[in-house]
């Protein structure tokens, strides 16, 4: 693996009184692409909250660049250079598409530029000064990856971007990531598509009831495919 | 009924308007962005004229400098309870703070009448603004006039910078979704704290700009603070050119009535959240939450 980014360590989490994450270990390296796969439930969203800092209770360690971030507040962490592009999207209807795009503050030097971006995502371009929820929902998920890529942000959480999309508009998805990939930065991804994730990933870690039970590397995934289907039930 | 009579009620109207929308401007900007209903801003309005007069009496500065050291220090001690009290009771629950900050209005106004006494306090209209002009039809003074302008121009003011830059945008973002928009690395509980401040010091604003034309006394904010709350339930809370609107179209209703109907004026405003409120509970201009 290359240089680690992201070093999860016994990680546990807790929503209220119910324990949720009960000890994940995960590690991302620099310029790889990582997949959470797993049920519904398994836990994948809350550790990608938790990395970001946005769940009240964690305890063990979430090493962001060699920096401990485990007590560390949601904003200090975006400034360690992570873009978060959340479930459903959280795009604010009180701005417009523009302002969407313009929001997040740049948190490093090589962001795209809008002109980039919107080469990238055509549709954002004709669509900037539309209300941001007003757009379909393709249209916002590109606009919640939009958003993260101007900032400078080299590491990126995603949480299930093909989530309800068209396969037309899964496959835009797909090439934007790759082309968010050639720029080098890192990327970890909660998916349920699993032909999605099998074919972007260098490697899936698979959860099971707040735990990841399995790593698999892109190497052994055709050995493993009776494995992986079995993990998510399908 | 002379032309005379319904021009000078309506110069009263904008008037009354004018610091109606102030406050109501304030109490929207902390609303939206603390989710806290701050009944104490009348006490930071009448905060806002003890600090002009004071600033006179003790140390001689003049009006115009009033108009920007008094609302910077009601915007101080804003910051302070605010970092010291009010930021935790944050939360779904509306309630705590709306009690919160009327146990605050009542301990500020108790502490003024301590200090200072009762007595109303006479504060010099500026110089540069007695008088006024005879229009032949009504005759219009100076300094009421310098009033609603200067109102409706930081009003204005305020509502550009919240919608078109990018201070706005943030504020409107942590207004809509605080966690997020902490997650892309904005200080979302620095920005609150800013927020409250600045609608505070609106209220000191509008506490100088009254303190020539009422008398400065300690409880000179209680009864406003009522009549601007009928307000921005009338515009719909959070909203913030409703705030304005309402404002200042309420002021003139007001002011009308005095001339109509004079025992009706001190409830004109309330009838109409009455009538409001059964017709469209989230306001005029305001969102359902």
């Amino acid at each position: 693996m290359t240089e680690p980014l992201v070093e999860i360590a016994n990680l546990q989490a807790h929503y209220g009184s119910s324990h949720v994450l009960h000890g994940v270990n995960l590690t991302v390296g620099k310029g790889e692409i990582a997949t959470i796969i797993g049920r519904n439930g398994a836990g994948k969203t809350t550790t990608l909250r938790a990395i970001m800092g946005i769940l009240g209770k964690r305890n063990g360690s979430i090493r962001i660049r060699g920096e401990e971030t485990i007590k560390a507040q949601s904003e200090r962490i975006a400034r360690l250079g992570v873009g978060y592009v959340p479930e459903e999207r959280g795009i604010f209807a009180s701005l417009s598409v523009a302002d969407n795009l313009l929001l997040p503050p740049v948190v490093a030097q090589g962001g795209m530029s809008i002109e980039d971006i919107h080469a990238l995502f055509p549709n954002l371009r004709e669509r900037s000064r539309s209300p941001g929820t007003k757009l379909s929902g393709g249209e916002q998920q590109m606009l919640a990856i939009a958003r993260v890529l101007r900032t400078g942000a080299s590491i990126l959480l995603l949480d299930e971007p093909t989530e309800g999309l068209a396969p037309a508009i899964v496959q835009r998805i797909r090439s934007a990531i790759e082309a968010v990939r050639q720029r080098g930065q890192t990327i970890l991804l909660v998916e349920q598509n699993l032909r999605f994730a099998l074919r972007l990933a260098d490697r899936h870690y698979v959860m099971e009831n707040g735990r990841v039970v399995d790593v698999i590397a892109r190497a052994e995934v055709a050995q493993k495919m009776d494995c992986l289907q079995r993990y998510l039930g399908v | 009924m002379s032309l005379d009579q319904l021009s000078g009620q309506l110069l009263v109207g904008l008037i009354n308007g004018s610091f109606y929308a102030l406050l109501a401007l304030g109490l929207s900007i902390i609303f939206g962005l603390l989710g806290i209903v701050n009944i104490a801003q009348g006490a930071f309005y009448m905060a806002g004229a003890y600090f002009s007069w004071l600033l006179l009496q003790a140390f001689g500065v003049n009006y115009w400098a009033a108009l920007v050291l008094a609302p910077l220090a009601v915007a101080l001690l804003g910051v302070a309870l605010e970092r010291t009290i009010i930021f935790r009771v944050y939360g779904p629950d509306h309630m705590s703070g709306l009690l919160l900050t009327l146990g605050l209005l009542l301990i500020i106004q108790g502490l003024f009448v301590y200090i200072f006494g009762a007595n109303a306090r006479p504060y010099p209209v500026p110089e540069e603004l007695r008088g006024g002009w005879d229009l032949s039809f009504v005759f219009l003074p100076k300094y009421r006039v310098w009033t609603v302008a200067i109102s409706i121009f930081v009003c204005l003011t305020t509502w550009f910078v919240i919608e078109k830059t990018s201070l706005g945008r943030t504020l409107r973002a942590a207004n809509e979704n605080p966690v997020l928009t902490r997650a892309f690395g904005v200080n979302v509980p620095a920005l609150m704290t800013f927020g409250f401040g600045f609608g505070v010091a609106l209220a000191g604003f509008a506490g100088v700009l009254a303190a020539p034309l009422y008398t400065v006394s300690p409880l000179m904010g209680a009864d406003l603070i009522i009549i601007v709350f009928a307000i921005v339930v009338v515009g719909g809370l959070g909203s913030i050119l409703g705030a304005v609107i309402t404002s200042l179209s309420l002021g003139i209703v007001e002011g009308f009535t005095k001339v109509f109907y004079p025992q009706g004026s001190h409830m004109v405003i309330f009838v109409i959240m009455i009538l409001v409120l059964l017709v469209k509970p989230a306001g005029l201009l305001g969102r359902e939450r």
